[in-house]
């Protein structure tokens, strides 16, 4: 006797961080409803009213109740849905992939923005940023598959949707990670063989035209 | 077994107060080395490399960073008293939410309004902003005596170490957070009456002086 689950994404196909949350799902077998919101036209009422500090997508809502930002989201879905565990039991190395989800949260994306809303010598250095922090998590990678270690875990599903931004970055740039960051490549293809990442990330070229389109937005040639 | 417990750690900051705070919640007997920013020590740069930032909670020798996990991690190892996060997934989602809105808004805006250098308009702006960012805060505590309802927990450690820092917000923003948020100062008051709270922090005047002589270094009028 199971009571119906009602879940609900508030979506933007090219958001890396609704990305994060579809896989999180997807990892623990839960269905879901995905509700795409346009963000250039006028947000729904229902994302206003679920995320007012915000009001940006994703929201989550499970049974009518609303969860804001990404990676509390992933932490909730995790709690919720305990199998498979995304997260260490141990205090210490769950402890360490917070560290690195908040590293990840804090870097990345950003430093990818810096890449495709800049030109000339202000691009020559957020590329060479944006080059480092991912030696950084090359390093924290090491030798294993995944950052969970042998299992794909919660770091992998914050990191991987950031990627499929990467091809514009890689374009607008004018550089290759694979070059630069092999391990890290080889990590994006072996997560991206995964039926429950796959599902959730859109084409790299369609998301290079989101990208073009944002740079013309914003005056950038 | 022998438990070594050390905090790095510097006594007026807001996010190392989080962590005493929560070690005295749990009467974690612990170390307290005081550290000094602009001379970064060899223990500090090699327990947090990657930001170099405090606090940092040695634990048997192996460094916890960023005081929100930090906070999370004692009360994961030290679970026989005072729980500091809900139980529930959904409440505890919400307390990572609101201890994350903290740190996103209240410190930014906390800022601006300590680095104002001229009347007028720059401060109204930094003003508004950042007693907007406290009434939404006020709104969430509604009548409740703490943010984690009945008991004090992981919202109230995030935000209370603010509170050694109004009196000097208040004078270079030029208002009354007792005027404008009384509920905000009861609430304050009220964790001020636990000893983990009032023995953890700094009075509002230090900080307030420090204040003062950081804006004449930097040349701030």
């Amino acid at each position: 006797m199971s009571s119906k689950e009602e879940v609900l994404i508030l979506d933007f196909w090219g958001s890396p961080f609704c990305m994060r949350v579809k896989i999180a799902l997807n990892e623990k077998g839960v269905g879901y409803e995905s509700r795409e919101e346009n963000l250039f036209g006028g947000k729904s009422e229902l994302l206003l009213s679920s995320n007012p500090i915000y009001q940006k997508v994703p929201v989550l809502l499970h049974n009518g109740k609303p969860l804001s930002e990404s990676s509390i989201i992933v932490d909730y879905i995790n709690e919720t849905w305990p199998s498979p565990p995304l997260l260490p039991s141990c205090p210490y190395e769950k402890a360490q992939a917070k560290f690195w989800v908040d590293f990840i949260d804090k870097k990345v994306f950003e430093a990818g923005g810096n890449i495709w809303r800049s030109n000339g010598e202000a691009l020559e250095q957020a590329k060479q940023e944006f080059i480092e922090i991912l030696k950084q998590l090359e390093e924290v990678l090491g030798d294993s598959d995944f950052f969970g270690g042998k299992a794909f875990g919660f770091v992998d599903i914050i990191a991987i949707p950031l990627t499929s931004w990467f091809l514009a970055y890689e374009k607008f740039g004018g550089f290759k990670v694979e070059d630069h960051c092999p391990k890290f490549s080889a990590w994006i293809k072996r997560c991206l063989q995964r039926d429950t990442v796959a599902k959730a990330i859109p084409d790299s070229e369609k998301v290079y035209e989101l990208v073009a389109q944002l740079r013309k937005m914003n005056g950038i040639e | 077994m022998a438990e070594e417990v050390i905090l790095l750690d510097v006594l007026l900051s807001m996010f190392g107060a989080r962590v005493r705070i929560a070690l005295a919640e749990k009467e974690v007997k612990y170390e307290n080395k005081e550290q000094n920013l602009s001379d970064k020590s060899p223990l500090l740069l090699e327990m947090n490399p990657i930001h170099k930032k405090i606090p940092v909670l040695i634990h048997n020798g192996k460094p916890v960073c960023e005081s929100l996990i930090i906070v999370e991690y004692i009360d994961n190892v030290w679970q026989r008293k005072a729980p500091l996060l809900p139980t529930d997934p959904y409440q505890r989602s919400q307390a990572r939410f609101w201890a994350d809105f903290v740190d996103k808004k209240l410190y930014v805006a906390g800022n601006k309004v300590l680095t104002i250098t001229t009347k007028g308009e720059e401060q109204e702006t930094a003003k508004k902003e950042f007693l907007d960012t406290l009434k939404m805060l006020e709104a969430e505590l509604g009548d409740k005596p703490y943010f984690g309802g009945e008991s004090f927990g992981f919202v109230d450690i995030a935000l209370v170490g603010f509170y050694s820092w109004f009196h000097a917000y208040e004078t270079f923003g030029n208002f009354s957070v007792e005027a404008e948020c009384p509920k905000l100062i009861a609430w304050a008051k009220r964790c001020m009456e636990k000893e983990s709270v009032s023995k953890s922090l700094p009075d509002q005047k230090t900080v307030y002086e420090y204040v003062v002589q950081v804006r004449k270094k930097f040349g701030i009028e």
